[in-house]
């Protein structure tokens, strides 16, 4: 196995600055690590050989031409199935979009295809996105590269798997209430939430619009930096997108490797396992690697407060009801008529029939629990009970991060509150699946950025935590700053000689 | 069971107002001449290959997202100013969740508890009487694709073998304006619906926001109508009669719900709330689907799409850019054409303004546009059943054929002729002219020969003429214009006739 793989993304763009590798060698490099250890871990759902060698060859070429490059062309990349891809299939772990190739490219992708990254394959995840450990993906649950029996979180448990597992440097994933920070801290890899809006939905089949957000997992936060300001900046197809230039993390992220956190101040969420942990099932060893990460902060520098968020309390109910709603109705258009699967009854079957049966077969549990949560939660009669006042929370919680940050300039946490648990374990309570997310649902209500990085391994089991850090709206650079410190002082945590996938 | 209350009486018009009093409600819907789509960039316009101006937003694909149209907003905002409304400081979208097979999303992307427009009105004026309208609001949607049902003996999704959905239609801007109960209008509640859409027609025409054709479903009515017993003041259950689609068919819609209401309710029966078909063909209306007001369409705000807020910089920029009020315009017009009030009110109730308005810009004199408007294409448009506009017959071409008569190229007579040939899609007036030759013949050559020969014919009235009797000239101008086929300048052949005989 080449060690190019275990490079990171900024060194293998340096590599092929220097002319040390072409892009060729590195795409074939991750394929074939793909082929040797996806059989096990199941990160990917389609891989793209041929398309991601053909983008190789072209970045190659580009570069021997002396045309003007990305500083990521040519460095590999994977992209989660929820994103359209124009040739390539768009499943979104579901049997309903079976074998449906879009004619488009999200914007997301566009971007990456331009600056010259070549796409590998698409990752594996939950069922359009619904789920906490990717065992609610149609096509067979992805592995936790660090012990197999493990999930590696979720939704986006297959492109933190692929980047954990070497597969590759770069992935693409999205985060509607903590699929990419979550994942990064299970499987010890660095996953960024953007500011909504900061980062164009447009391609992204939607889960919840007014929470879903594309970002990068990487395995340093410079990585992350990098591809962050590659994909961000306004989309003229997504109205929701800001207009504000996404510039400075890259810079932030340089500045924050010097790991001088002077002047900063950093704001401990008491309600996300601050002083009442224990309460919410927070496990002794997340809390423990999560102190030893707030006493690096202040040796670096950083000025600690404890801060109170009280709204935090009620974001899990006001996400599983705003969630559900807006599902409820993105999911009304899988109606077997138009693309993806149709299952015909025996018969002469109306129109009806066919969408009742296909949607039978084609959606899993999970998926037909939020779609009936959701249409109940809009109901007329219940919307004031429910998804008004789920609204009204999501004010709440505004307020809160708005008066928290006019105390501190970050706020931490622990990222999941337990370690990646075993396949099947949460399979047959959702609430407790649902609870490992509690710590990462404010910043999506909010649309506050949020970066989680590794603070270590658990003393107990010897698998990664990850430390949360959030900032305000539009101020995604300082989770850069602050999180290349901390990820300096606490040094590696990943590496391949610890993963059950090693060489 | 809608069987039940259609097989009852119908009671006749003049009696239903002696013991029910009608509430009307009217919906229109317009689609808005915008280059582009409510929510994305395909073209807007009407017809073209199915499915060919489709992109992946308006076809609802997976992972696509709506951007609004901002001339959609300004046309909104104009009309909102022109119906007398009020414009939102701050409105959003909603999704409208229900499945229909022409919808591709199964949501409809539209404006529900926050419209853009509300609290407006219109006067419409009824045999000289005014009635003001009120509007509730004017809100902002994309209209669903077409279906078309195959193998079926009524073009209905019932018995049909299967269903074919052309999508160019998704999306396409829509605004639909919403009136408050319509009440006190009585027995003229056919012709105030029928005004009100009229007037309305006009205004949109005024804007240039719309093309507002009825026959073309680029405006359509939905009419909700209900009875209460007279002097009650409450509201009666309401029948909502969908897509009526010309000013006739408003008007011939109240008039026969009214009578069919009335039967159901003398006979102890209730109405039953649902929708109601109309057919040109009988003027009456079939049972559609039944319809309540628990129709849960689970509305909530679009979030896909930032809110609308229109500063009041650019309101009021748009306000005083409106065009002449039609109040105004129509007593301005009145002036300069020398119509008498009631050739101006027969004018305004047959929607012949703009048309007149068209024909003169074009040229003709305004006394010969009404003349061809109000008494020849009026009639053909009654004997069609259908509205002048959308008779096939335009403004330009009326002023084409009118200057044909001043120039005496054509006489009154050929003229008609000329409208009976663009009635009948013959052509152009040209292409009409030539076809059926229909130019006066005023060569003094040809004439002189037909003139010679009725001189010949009838000695006896020549010389009749010749001794000073010039009243019997009439018998051979007569002569003249049968043998020409009545195409001679009638004045001309006159005119020779008595140079000959003099």
């Amino acid at each position: 196995m080449s060690d190019l793989i275990l490079k990171t993304a900024a060194e293998l763009a340096d590599a092929l600055a220097a002319g040390e590798t072409t892009s060729v060698e590195l795409t074939q490099v991750h394929l074939d690590r793909i082929a040797a250890v996806d059989g096990d871990v199941h990160a990917f759902l389609h891989i793209d050989a041929e398309g991601a060698l053909s983008q190789a060859a072209a970045s190659d070429a580009r570069r021997a031409n002396g045309d003007a490059l990305h500083a990521l062309d040519g460095v590999p990349i994977a992209v989660k199935d929820v994103l359209t891809t124009i040739g390539l299939p768009t499943t979104c772990g579901s049997k309903m979009l079976e074998g449906w190739v879009p004619p488009y490219d999200a914007t997301v992708v566009k971007k990456i295809k331009d600056a010259g990254l070549p796409i590998l394959g698409k990752t594996n995840m939950d069922e359009f996105a619904m789920g906490s450990s990717t065992e609610h993906s149609a096509y067979g649950p992805t592995r936790n590269p660090w012990k197999l029996d493990r999930i590696p979180g979720g939704s986006g448990g297959g492109s933190a798997a692929a980047v954990a597992a070497y597969e590759a440097p770069l992935a693409l994933g999205t985060d509607t209430g903590g699929s990419i920070r979550q994942p990064g801290a299970v499987t010890g890899t660095v996953g960024v939430k953007p500011t909504y809006g900061s980062v164009s939905r447009y391609g992204l089949v939607a889960l919840a619009n007014s929470l879903d957000q594309v970002g990068p997992v990487t395995r340093t936060v410079l990585d992350s930096a990098l591809l962050h300001e590659l994909i961000g900046g306004h989309d003229p197809l997504d109205s929701t997108s800001t207009t504000t230039p996404v510039t400075g993390l890259v810079d932030a992220a340089r500045a924050g490797a010097t790991g001088d956190l002077k002047g900063v101040k950093v704001g401990v969420i008491k309600e996300l396992g601050g002083q009442e942990n224990g309460q919410s099932g927070w496990a002794p060893d997340v809390m423990r690697k999560f102190a030893e990460s707030v006493d690096l902060l202040t040796k670096l520098g950083a000025d600690v407060v404890e801060v109170s968020t009280p709204s935090f309390e009620h974001a899990m109910a006001a996400y599983y009801l705003i969630l559900p709603a807006e599902c409820s109705s993105n999911l009304a258009k899988f109606d077997a008529m138009r693309y993806g699967l149709r299952v015909t009854p025996d018969g002469s079957p109306s129109a009806e029939d066919v969408m009742k049966a296909s949607r039978d077969a084609g959606f899993g549990d999970e998926v037909k629990r939020r779609i009936i949560l959701g249409t109940y939660a809009l109901s007329s009669g219940y919307y004031d009970a429910y998804y008004g006042q789920a609204q009204k929370i999501r004010t709440l919680i505004i307020e809160d991060f708005k008066k928290a940050f006019e105390q501190v300039d970050v706020l931490v946490s622990p990222t999941s509150p337990s370690t990646a648990f075993p396949l099947g374990a949460k399979l047959d309570d959702p609430l407790a699946m649902y609870m490992q997310d509690l710590a990462t649902i404010p910043a999506n209500l909010a649309g506050t950025p949020g970066i989680s990085i590794p603070a270590g391994v658990s003393d107990v089991d010897g698998l990664p935590v990850g430390v949360q850090l959030l900032a305000p709206v539009l101020e995604d650079a300082r989770l850069y700053r602050v999180g290349a410190a901390l990820e300096g002082a606490v040094g590696p945590v990943l590496s391949i000689d610890k993963l059950e996938v090693a060489r | 069971m809608t069987a039940v209350s259609d097989s009852l009486g119908l009671v006749p018009f003049d009696e239903v107002l002696e013991k029910y009093d009608p509430a009307m409600g009217l919906e229109v819907h317009v689609e808005l001449n915008t280059n582009t789509k409510m929510f994305c960039g395909c073209p807007a316009t009407f017809g073209g290959e199915p499915n060919s101006q489709v992109c992946p937003t308006c076809l609802g694909l997976p992972g696509s997202m709506p951007v609004v149209n901002a001339k959609a907003v300004e046309s909104a905002i104009r009309i909102g100013l022109a119906l007398n409304g009020r414009i939102a400081e701050w409105c959003r979208f909603a999704r409208k969740n229900y499945f229909y097979p022409d919808m591709p999303k199964n949501f409809q992307t539209s404006q529900y508890d926050e419209p853009i427009v509300y609290d407006g009105y219109l006067d419409v004026e009824v045999e000289g009487e005014t009635y003001r309208v009120e509007i509730e609001r004017a809100h902002m949607e994309e209209d669903t694709g077409k279906t078309t049902h195959i193998g079926g003996a009524t073009g209905r999704i019932h018995g049909a073998d299967y269903s074919l959905v052309d999508y160019n239609r998704a999306g396409i801007p829509l605004i639909e304006i919403v009136t408050r109960p319509i009440l006190g209008a009585g027995a003229k509640a056919p012709q105030v619906a029928k005004a009100y859409v009229a007037a309305l027609r006009e205004i949109l025409l005024g804007l240039g926001v719309s093309d507002v054709r009825m026959d073309q479903g680029s405006m359509r009515c939905d009419v909700n109508l209900s009875l209460s017993p007279k002097g009650s003041g409450t509201l009666g259950t309401r029948t909502e009669t969908k897509n009526v689609n010309s000013l006739r068919s408003v008007e011939r819609a109240v008039r026969f719900e009214m009578s069919r209401h009335a039967g159901i309710l003398d006979a102890g029966e209730a109405i039953f709330q649902e929708t109601r078909h109309f057919h040109e063909d009988t003027g009456t209306t079939s049972a559609g689907r039944a319809k309540s007001d628990a129709d849960d369409y689970r509305y909530f705000p679009e979030p896909d799409l930032v809110p609308v807020a229109p500063s009041r910089e650019w309101v009021e920029e748009l306000r005083a850019s409106l065009p002449e009020r039609t109040a105004d315009k129509r007593a301005r017009l009145q002036v300069e054409w020398g119509y008498s009030d009631l050739e101006m009110r027969d004018v305004w109730a047959a929607g012949a303004l703009s048309l007149i308005e068209a024909t003169v810009a074009e040229g003709a004199s305004a006394q010969a546009a009404r003349k061809w408007w109000m008494a020849e294409l009026s009639r053909s448009a009654n004997d069609r059943g259908v509205e002048l506009a959308e008779l096939g017959v335009t403004p330009v071409q009326v002023a084409e054929v009118q200057k044909l008569v001043d120039a005496k190229t054509l006489t009154d007579k050929l003229a008609r002729q000329a409208f009976e040939g663009l009635l009948a899609g013959e052509g152009t007036v040209s292409e009409i002219i030539d076809a059926r030759g229909l130019a006066v013949v005023s060569d003094d050559g040809a004439l002189g020969a037909a003139v010679d020969e009725a001189i010949d014919a009838q000695p006896a009235v020549a010389e009749k003429i010749r001794g000073g009797n010039q009243a019997a000239v009439g018998a051979l101008i007569g002569a003249v214009m049968k043998a020409t086929g009545g195409k001679a300048d009638a004045k001309r052949v006159r005119e020779l006739i008595l140079e000959k005989l003099a």
